[in-house]
């Protein structure tokens, strides 16, 4: 049919070390989305405080993030920081770039689920003695966690994805980046990739599969 | 302190692989959209049972990184059916497929916002399908959809910057490339963000707007 022999055997002999380097990606992402979702939940409140500049550092954070390519974010972390001195290793600038864009975004989010919850909520338990941290923590946050969650796994979904562009600063423990290096041995590009598409697939139906459950268990009504 | 390498030659490299990221992005996001709303009438048409084939393959382009899904055209049509395509237009097909494959979903959404009853009422005055998706779906459909296509036309803009790895000189490489050059990073980073945060920040505030505006009434 085609001109062309596919040599899948080659290529599925290299899975052990493909599958390996999903683990790095699986790291990268998992990490990059606790990380993110601290800050943003940190953004959410220096919007919520009031303090122009806290609010403005926050805006400006969510706004570069969501308005920016998350490729240039990771050149920042790596060729921008380097270029004031700060030398990060390819792990490091992944890391970085995809958790200030997860941040971003999610902090986003978070303004959305937030407009869901009356503002009469926090009051009244300003009014019951909490702090205005213990009302945020207690009130808001729970419920803004839910609203969100779909979001948070879309975006963890989007972590997983963005991990490829790890490559680009010369990342090559991380699945895409295995796979591109084994590339340069063998030659088997379709292949090599065609693997590696499929590994992302599974993950990503993984990571969906079990935010079903998480959600199915942690949210019954 | 303010010195640069950076010569006008340099700046009108930059200018051409701006140009080539906004081409893609126009032709990409435009046949994208008009796949994606034959995929999301026919996902709507014909259930989620028997669309399923479909929506499968369109879920495809969503879970995989734009990065494979460019290597793996970019080798199955050059070095498997030999057709000796250039990069840019396997770039372009494949972000049109990926557009579509979102907008499908924007799409469906669009018209499954538009009540039953209305369509049923379009419908009993004697209007045909054609007429009733026509003049009662699409105006309704469109306010609901618009925000989120916004949104995707932008993400697509942005994914446009991955495009390099099939040999398209877009903003970003042209970048890298006079980065090894000039070996000035950061400024040249600067200007590369401060270029599409210019095209995207407006739009999205725009796209707000548009959400803000008719989510009211």
């Amino acid at each position: 049919m085609f001109n062309y022999r596919f040599q899948w055997k080659q290529a599925y002999a290299k899975l052990p070390e493909m599958l390996d380097g999903a683990i790095t990606t699986m790291q990268v992402a998992i990490l990059s989305m606790v990380i993110g979702i601290l800050l943003a939940i940190l953004l959410t409140l220096f919007r919520r405080s009031g303090n122009r500049i806290l609010g403005g550092f926050a805006t400006t954070w969510v706004e570069i993030a969501r308005n920016t390519p998350a490729l240039f974010q990771i050149y920042m972390a790596h060729f921008g920081l380097a270029g004031l001195g700060l030398h990060l290793s390819p792990y490091q600038s992944l890391l970085l770039g995809i958790t200030f864009n997860n941040a971003g975004y999610l902090a986003e989010n978070f303004r959305g689920a937030l407009k869901a919850i009356p503002d009469t909520q926090p009051r009244a338990g300003r009014s019951l003695g909490m702090s205005d941290l213990q009302a945020f923590r207690f009130i808001v946050l729970p419920q803004m966690i839910r609203i969100s969650f779909p979001t948070i796994t879309n975006q963890m979904v989007w972590a997983v994805l963005m991990t490829s562009l790890g490559v680009t600063v010369g990342m090559n423990s991380d699945l895409y980046g295995v796979t591109q290096d084994l590339n340069a041995l063998t030659f088997r590009t379709f292949e090599l990739f065609a693997m590696a598409a499929v590994i992302f697939y599974v993950i990503v139906k993984i990571i969906q599969a079990g935010a079903w459950l998480i959600s199915r268990r942690l949210f019954r009504y | 302190m303010f010195d640069t390498a950076l010569t006008l030659n340099d700046f009108i490299f930059l200018a051409k692989g701006a140009g080539m990221t906004i081409f893609v992005t126009v032709i990409s996001v435009a046949l994208g959209t008009v796949l994606g709303i034959v995929f999301g009438v026919i996902r709507y048409q014909l259930g989620p049972v028997w669309s399923a084939p479909l929506m499968f393959v369109l879920d495809i382009f969503r879970s995989i990184p734009l990065l494979i899904q460019l290597v793996l055209a970019y080798a199955f049509l050059g070095t498997v059916l030999r057709l000796g395509l250039s990069g840019l237009s396997v770039a372009c097909m494949v972000l049109t497929l990926y557009t579509s494959a979102y907008c499908a979903e924007i799409v469906r959404g669009g018209i499954e916002a538009v009540p039953l009853t209305l369509r049923r009422a379009a419908r009993s005055l004697g209007m045909s399908w054609g007429q009733d998706m026509r003049h009662i779906v699409m105006p309704l459909a469109t306010r609901v959809a618009l925000p989120s296509w916004i949104g995707l036309a932008l993400g697509v803009m942005k994914d446009s910057a991955l495009v390099y790895v099939v040999q398209v000189t877009e903003l970003l490489k042209s970048t890298q490339i006079l980065i090894t050059r000039l070996q000035e990073p950061l400024l040249l980073l600067t200007i590369c963000g401060a270029f599409y945060f210019l095209i995207s920040f407006p739009v999205a505030r725009f796209g707000g707007y548009l959400e803000r505006r008719w989510s009211n009434d």
